[in-house]
Order: structure tokens, then C-alpha cells, then sequence
């Protein structure tokens, strides 16, 4: 039980970062983007490369971080791969979601965001091969931290636990305590209103995606070091993020935090009761029961 | 007198060949309130909203100050000095009071804390409430808050879409009267009002649309007087087509 609620937590926090930019292109844009999650495989890819590439030219970042199996060249490829996947969220948005946007309705938009994870989806699998990659072969032990409850816990977790919790916290005080933050939320709660007030709707859809990119790029790692990479990681976690982003209430940034902690810990929690297969379906019952109880989600509003 | 803002011909909707506004033209003097009224898919609100680039303009002209704005960005109305109080969502419920006024003083540099400081000294019921989210407020204070967003862009003109709309008449009193006290420090106001008698007694100059088309226009208290206005428009009994 402990366990299931330690493992749940973390992957929850994964989830969290993923929700959070799915949030907010889902309220501002007006569509459910079902490729969304094809961009933590981008990250976690991207990051694979740099990883890849600093060891290379600097051997002396191939060393791990004990007692973790990060490495410095990986923790340096994360933050190049944040920032390279939020420009190709910007770059798909240019190339495929503007020009829909322009001439379609929501309902183009959803099945164009299919087309797109499904190539971004095949692309990383014709690049990368379909079998599964790790950020590290170096076999990293579990801590026991308890035996009454048994209680395991890879160093590699705690940390993606507490880096997850730090890149939520930093956006916390950047939504809280800027003016950027305000009108991040601004946008995000009511985009027309919003753009009376002076805020740049085209400037601030690009910002959406480059932070939305980033975040999904860190959670995509995050989930690389604790399991492995493989092109079918977007479609594992596309619904546990729908899921997340619908019980925190679409628009709502905190909402998506709170909703990746709820679906992770309540997936987790399941398989003290279900067999582990059934585990894939809990995001569904949990996304039709929010549906049926509070549609809006904990946080959402009817929106303007 | 002089024209603050003038629309001409404007033929507007919100989708393409698909006219609301069919050739609607309006003039709102300065530092006056212009009300425009009329019954329900009359276009009041269509031509509030073609006025501040909310909706596109197909045909015709708006004019700032004899300045063309037709079909302006609507984040850069402000920098132009209108502001939009929208009929309803016009604050961000999920920020706190000041959050929302911060928002609109953001590009105000060193002035922002000294503005926001003056907008409170306005609007005391707001300053004891400053870090309560605004989604808290009652519906009056809300409009007394998207007033004050308003007003933080030191506008010459302020576009109202029916700011009394779901308030109690008290507060909705408030509200206008509010409008009109504004005129005094030189701003022009435009409202759309579904309130049609108290926004009368407050207007100076009234245009009454009916099928995204001027009817009648006029001094305020010339229509309120006018019995055959009072009868279609006011809530007395249609006259029926001839």
C-alpha cells in the first residue's frame, strides 16, 4: 500500500508536468491536442541524443551523479532538450495547427492532433528503432527505506520526485508573484478577455507551447530515467494526462498539478485491488466519473 | 463639441458574409455618455465589439479622434486609449484583485505602483480586498473591479457592453452613475444597455438599432420624452408595421 502510494506519488509528479502545458494549449486553443503527449517521446529522445553527444565530447560528463545513474552530460541534455522540444511544439503549431486553426473548426483540430502524434509517433520509431532505449545501463539498486511497511525506493525517483516538485514550484512563483505569471493565467482562463486587456494573443500562444514543450520534454526524461524510452511512451501516457488535465478542471494550471498527483496516486492505488492489467483503464474511469460528477474538473469554470 | 469616435457604414458579423451590423454608423462626442440600445439581435453589442477588434469589419470605418481604427488588434486598444469593459467574464475570477489590476498596469514601468495606488484610492471597497480572488466578489464589485481594469489604461474613451447587466438596481445605479461621473474627468463613455430608462436619464446622445440598422437617434432626454420611442422601444406597446 505504501509502496503503491510512493510509486503513485512519483509518477503522478510526471503526469503533473505533462498536464500543465496540455492545459493550457487545450483551454487557450479550443482543442483537445491528443498529440501532446508525443512530445515528452520527443524530449525523452532529444535528451538521448545530447546525452549521447556531451558524453562524447567530454568524457568527463559520462560520470554518474551518485548514488544516481544521471549523469551530468543527461542533467545538462534535459535542459537542451526542454528547450529543444518546446520550439518543435511552436514549430508544429506553425506548420500544422495554425494553418488547421485558420480553416477548421475544434473537431479538425482534434483529428489533425491525432495525425500528428501518430507521425511524430512512427518518425521517432523509424529514427530510433522500435526497441527500448535507457538513459544509463549501470543497474541502479533500490533503497530499502522500510521493511514494516516494505517500502523501495531508486535514488533515481527520489530525485525525478523532487526535480519534478522544483520545476513546479519555480513555475508556482512565476505564476503567482509575475506579471508574465498573471497574464499566463489570464490567457489560459479567458483568452478573449485577456486580449483587451493588452496581452499579445500570438505571442503569448508561442510562449504557451515553448513552456508546454518544456515541461512535457522534463517529464518525458523524468519517466526515461525511472523506466525506459521506447516511441510508444506518448501513447502510454496520452490518456493518464487527459485524465490529469480533466480533473484539475481545463484551464486551470494548478488543477492539472493536483490532477497528475490524483490520477498517479489513484492508477497506483488500483493495483492494491486489481490485477496490474487493469491498471491502464483506471485514467478512464476516472476521467468518466469527473465527467459525471463535475464536469468542469476540481478547478475548472465554465469557460467565457 | 467634439467626435471621440466615429463608426461609419460599419457592416460587421462574426462570420465572413454573414452581417450582423448592416451599414451602422454612430458618433460619441467627448467626455459625454453615448448609450445604444434596442431590442434583443438589434447588433448593440456586435458594434461595441466591431469597435474594439473583437469582431472583423467587412465594410466602413471607425475613427479615434479622426484617427482610422478600423478592425484594430484588440490587445492594442489600449495603447490607442480605449478600454472594453465586457458584459460578462470582463475580470479573471481565478487571480486576486490586484493581481488583475497588475495585468492591465504591466507595461506601466515605475508609474504601475503609483497608478495602482491611485485606481484604489477610486475604488475603496476594492482596497480592503486586494488579495481576495476577484472570482470572489459580489457581481457589483466584479463590475467596479472591470471598471477599474478599465481605467488603469488611462483611456479617452471607455466601451461599456451592458455594465448593469445582472446586477441588483442599486449596484446597477452605481455602476452608470459611475460611468457618468467619469465623463467629468474627460472621458467618453459608449454603453450598450438593455436598462433602457435608467441608461436615458444618465446618456446624453442615444442610438437605437434594430436589425444591425440605425433607427433613431437623438438627445437622451428627447427620446425618453418621445412617446412614439417610449412605445416601441421602452417597454410600451409595439406599433404595429405598416
Amino acid at each position: 500500500m505504501i509502496q503503491n502510494l510512493v510509486d503513485g506519488f512519483l509518477v503522478g509528479s510526471i503526469l503533473s508536468l505533462g498536464a500543465i502545458g496540455l492545459t493550457m494549449a487545450m483551454h487557450m486553443l479550443r482543442f483537445a491536442n491528443f498529440s501532446h503527449a508525443e512530445l515528452l517521446s520527443i524530449g525523452a529522445y532529444v535528451a538521448l541524443v545530447f546525452d549521447g553527444l556531451f558524453s562524447g565530447i567530454y568524457p568527463a560528463l559520462s560520470g554518474a551523479i551518485a548514488p544516481l545513474s544521471l549523469t551530468w552530460a543527461l542533467s545538462l541534455a534535459i535542459l537542451v532538450s526542454m528547450a529543444l522540444t518546446g520550439i518543435s511544439a511552436v514549430l508544429i503549431d506553425k506548420l500544422v495547427f495554425k494553418r488547421v486553426r485558420a480553416k477548421g473548426g475544434e473537431l479538425s483540430m482534434v483529428f489533425a492532433s491525432f495525425g500528428v502524434a501518430m507521425i511524430l509517433r512512427n518518425i521517432l520509431g523509424l529514427i530510433f528503432g522500435l526497441d527500448p532505449k535507457l538513459y544509463s545501463q549501470d543497474i541502479v539498486f533500490a533503497i530499502v527505506v522500510s521493511r514494516d511497511p516494505f517500502l523501495l525506493v531508486k535514488p533515481d525517483q527520489v530525485f525525478t520526485l523532487i526535480a519534478a516538485l522544483m520545476i513546479m514550484f519555480i513555475l508556482h512563483l512565476i505564476l503567482s508573484r509575475t506579471t508574465f505569471g498573471y497574464s499566463l493565467r489570464a490567457v489560459a482562463e479567458n483568452p478573449s478577455l485577456a486580449q483587451v486587456s493588452g496581452i499579445n494573443l500570438n505571442r503569448m500562444i508561442v510562449l504557451i507551447w515553448l513552456i508546454g514543450g518544456g515541461l512535457a520534454a522534463a517529464a518525458g526524461v523524468f519517466y526515461g530515467l525511472t523506466n525506459q524510452i521506447n516511441p510508444v511512451l506518448g501513447r502510454d501516457l496520452v490518456l493518464p494526462i487527459f485524465a490529469a488535465t480533466i480533473v484539475g478542471g481545463i484551464g486551470s494550471i494548478y488543477g492539472a498539478v493536483l490532477g497528475g498527483f490524483i490520477v498517479g496516486l489513484a492508477s497506483n492505488l488500483a493495483l492494491v485491488i486489481l490485477p496490474s492489467g487493469y491498471s491502464p483503464a483506471v485514467p478512464f474511469l476516472i476521467i468518466l466519473a469527473v465527467l459525471l460528477i463535475r464536469p468542469h474538473g476540481l478547478f475548472g469554470e465554465e469557460r467565457a | 463639441m467634439t467626435k471621440a469616435l466615429v463608426a461609419t457604414d460599419v457592416v460587421a458579423g462574426y462570420v465572413p458574409d454573414l452581417a450582423i451590423l448592416q451599414g451602422v454608423s454612430l458618433t460619441a462626442e467627448t467626455a459625454k455618455v453615448t448609450v445604444i440600445i434596442g431590442p434583443n439581435g438589434a447588433g448593440k453589442s456586435t458594434l461595441i465589439k466591431a469597435i474594439a477588434g473583437l469582431v472583423p469589419v467587412s465594410t466602413g470605418h471607425i475613427s479615434l479622434q479622426g484617427k482610422d481604427i478600423t478592425n484594430p488588434r484588440p490587445d492594442q486598444m489600449g495603447a490607442l486609449g480605449v478600454a472594453y469593459v465586457p458584459q460578462s467574464d470582463n475580470i479573471f475570477r481565478s487571480l486576486t484583485i490586484r493581481q488583475n489590476i497588475d495585468l492591465v498596469l504591466r507595461n506601466a514601468g515605475k508609474d504601475a505602483a503609483m497608478r495602482r495606488d491611485a485606481l484604489f484610492a477610486q475604488f475603496p471597497a476594492l482596497a480592503g480586498k486586494q488579495t481576495e480572488k476577484a472570482g470572489a466578489l459580489s457581481g457589483g464589485q466584479r463590475q467596479f473591479l472591470a471598471v477599474a481594469m478599465a481605467l488603469a489604461i488611462n483611456p479617452s474613451v471607455i466601451l461599456m457592453d451592458e455594465p448593469s447587466a445582472g446586477l441588483s438596481p442599486k449596484a446597477a445605479q452605481e455602476v452608470l452613475e459611475y460611468a457618468r461621473a467619469l465623463t467629468e474627468q474627460g472621458v467618453t463613455i459608449l454603453l450598450v444597455e438593455q436598462n433602457v430608462k435608467q441608461a436615458l436619464r444618465l446618456a446624453d446622445h442615444c442610438f437605437i438599432l434594430a436589425d444591425g440598422q440605425n433607427q433613431v437617434d437623438g438627445a437622451a432626454q428627447d427620446l425618453l420624452d418621445d412617446p412614439v420611442v417610449g412605445q416601441i422601444y421602452l417597454g410600451g406597446k409595439r406599433v404595429a408595421p405598416a
